[in-house]
């Protein structure tokens, strides 16, 4: 049983770092910190597949002679693609916050639901 | 032949950088409204070749599947590219005069960019045979869509806007994590190869994980109750020409990606053992009656549409957790005739809004007296919303009945007529203020001196509009032509 745990700490501190972005998406009010805790949430989710392609023993996957053993270059591949989707969605959000803040004057997300229910 | 499926994607992409440099919005409009009408040409003759059951297959750089991205067309593919394109060319017609209206002038390139973005997101997700190919077009088409609907007039429409991008990252990640977990069991993207070597590797835990957290991802893009919070405020306050064109398709790609996994990744006794089906096919019931239910309280037009949108995805979800030909047919066959309705139904509520700057029922009292035509396409838009025999929504509907009484399901066949009584009363609703109430005074727009367009509706939006309503009826009355393509794409998906 320690030995799994021990065995699986990346993915239980990936869980750890998912959970605290979820839970800051879902408990804060404050615009930002909702895309913080977005963010938090999107890159455990990199490092979720990062830890997917070592493997142990592996060297960097450049075919040669001295090594028969690589690690999965695939999905490293996958997480550029993922990181730029979430630098994307991220400036996105930061954009509307901005524009949320010019047209509420607020970023607090009660304060700006007032405002819409009474007009 | 096979170059052509590619070009769906290229052209658009291309296109849209194009698009955002031109100052024009008279050259930017007939940009989009050229790639709208290609991918439509395209869509068309890829779905003619491949309706008899054959596939078209792109191997993407040349480089084989399972390595390299694989795009396989079968008729389902085809016929939600053709979903797709039809109805971007039904908006842009509609964009002609609605959008400068809506929007500010050097925004209107950035616009266009915009949509044609999230054209090509959705016409990705149509194609592609590679699970995590599929993300990034997800994203594509979501990422756009935030900026499309952020562009709503109302200030409503940013904290929309955001909370659907909260919410549509979330499902997109989920859906990530899903695609990970099947990637650690199976070593493979390509859907086909995983569909092929499902057998050697469905005992590990992780391939249960993946298709739950799969199952929630989408499920989350594509509204189904109780994931639907963010579609009533995102639909009614995006700007006319964006609620048009999302609310007919993105949560329509989004449900056809979930048939995909259900039917075309994983084998269908799997999940049917999970009593998936008895869930969803609940859920489906509830979203029936919750959002007819909700529809019928509202008092705008535009949120009455979007609640409606709620209970019309409940219809599809009931079709294929039926599981059976019919039902399923009658699930692709909705994806079709309610992107059909919906986009209608806005196409008026658009209308509406440019000549009378409100969707309020009640400021639109009598106003049917005035503007004949736009109510007439209306009313026959949201008789097909009913279910009235003759039109589209009356085809699916029976098609759902008789799947419910070949699986001896009595609720869902409860479901579906008390759904549809609601509809009814929603429909009413909009009817009886416009026709049967007294008249008011409605506050027409400003109108700029020497100009007298604005007082009557504008030619390209009323065609795009009788356009819409004349399809109701066509496909309501010439039913082969859509139930051939659905029929054989739901042979397909059940294997036999």
């Amino acid at each position: 049983m320690i030995e799994y745990i021990i065995g699986h700490i990346n993915y239980w501190l990936i869980v750890a770092i998912m959970m605290v972005g979820l839970y800051t998406l879902m408990s804060r009010s404050n615009l930002i910190k909702k895309l913080a805790g977005l963010s938090m949430f999107q890159t455990a989710v990199i490092l979720f597949y990062v830890s997917l392609g070592k493997v142990t023993g592996g060297t960097v996957p450049i075919i040669s002679e001295k090594y028969s053993l690589y690690s999965n270059p695939l999905p490293q591949v996958l997480m550029l693609t993922a990181i730029v989707v979430g630098v994307a969605t991220t400036a996105l959000g930061f954009a509307l916050v901005i524009r949320i803040k010019e047209a509420y004057n607020s970023v607090e997300e009660n304060e700006i639901s007032a405002m819409d229910e009474k007009e | 032949m096979e170059q052509l499926t590619i070009l769906l994607i290229v052209i658009p992409l291309m296109v849209a950088p194009i698009t955002a440099l031109i100052p024009s919005e008279k050259v930017t409009w007939l940009l989009t409204l050229i790639v709208c009408l290609i991918s439509l040409g395209i869509s068309c003759y890829i779905l003619y070749e491949v309706i008899d059951g054959s596939h078209v297959i792109y191997e993407l750089g040349g480089w084989r599947p399972p390595w390299g991205i694989e795009y396989k067309i079968d008729s389902l593919n085809a016929f939600v590219a053709l979903i797709v394109s039809a109805i971007g060319c039904l908006s842009c017609l509609f964009a002609y005069r609605s959008v400068p209206d809506e929007i500010e002038e050097k925004m209107i390139p950035l616009f266009y960019a915009a949509f044609q973005l999230c054209l090509l997101g959705l016409l990705g997700i149509a194609l592609t045979g590679d699970i995590f190919n599929l993300f990034v077009f997800l994203e594509i088409s979501s990422l756009s869509s935030y900026a499309l609907i952020s562009m709503g007039k109302n200030r409503k429409a940013l904290t929309a806007a955001f909370s659907y991008l909260i919410l549509g990252t979330i499902g997109a990640t989920f859906f990530l994590i899903g695609v990970g977990f099947l990637f650690a069991a199976s070593g493979s993207l390509n859907t086909a190869d995983i569909a092929n070597r499902f057998d050697t590797f469905k005992d590990m835990q992780l391939v249960e994980t993946a298709l739950i957290f799969m199952i929630m991802g989408i499920a989350l893009k594509a509204a189904i109750f109780p994931l639907h919070s963010w579609l009533p405020n995102a639909y009614s306050q995006a700007p006319s020409t964006v609620g048009i064109f999302l609310s007919a398709t993105a949560t329509k790609v989004s449900i056809y990606v979930l048939l995909r996994i259900l039917f075309d990744l994983y084998p269908i006794d799997y999940w049917v053992d999970m009593l998936l089906p008895q869930i969803m096919l609940s859920l489906g019931c509830v979203a029936v009656i919750y959002g007819s239910y909700r529809a019928w309280q509202q008092t705008e037009m535009k949120r009455l549409l979007a609640f409606s949108s709620v209970a019309q995805i409940g219809y599809i979800v009931i079709g294929f957790s039926l599981v059976n030909q019919l039902g399923l047919t009658a699930a692709i066959l909705h994806l079709f005739n309610h992107a059909l309705i919906k986009s209608t139904l806005f196409i008026g509520a658009g209308i509406i809004l440019y000549r009378t700057n409100t969707t309020e029922l009640g400021n639109l009292r009598g106003l049917g007296k005035d503007m004949p035509w736009t109510f007439a396409a209306i009313t026959l838009a949201g008789l097909s919303l009913i279910g009235v025999p003759g039109t589209v929504g009356f085809v699916t509907k029976w098609y759902l009945l008789e799947a419910a009484v070949e699986k001896g399901m009595w609720i869902v066949v409860i479901t579906i007529v008390l759904g549809s009584a609601l509809a009814i009363g929603y429909v009413w609703k909009i009817v009886e203020n416009l026709y049967f109430r007294s008249k008011r005074k409605v506050r027409i727009q400003d109108v700029p001196s020497g100009d007298s367009a604005i007082a009557k509706t504008p030619r390209t939006m009323s065609s795009a509009l009788w356009i819409g309503a004349l399809l109701c009826i066509f496909f309501g009355l010439n039913t082969e032509l859509s139930f051939e393509a659905a029929s054989s794409a739901a042979a397909a998906m059940l294997k036999q």
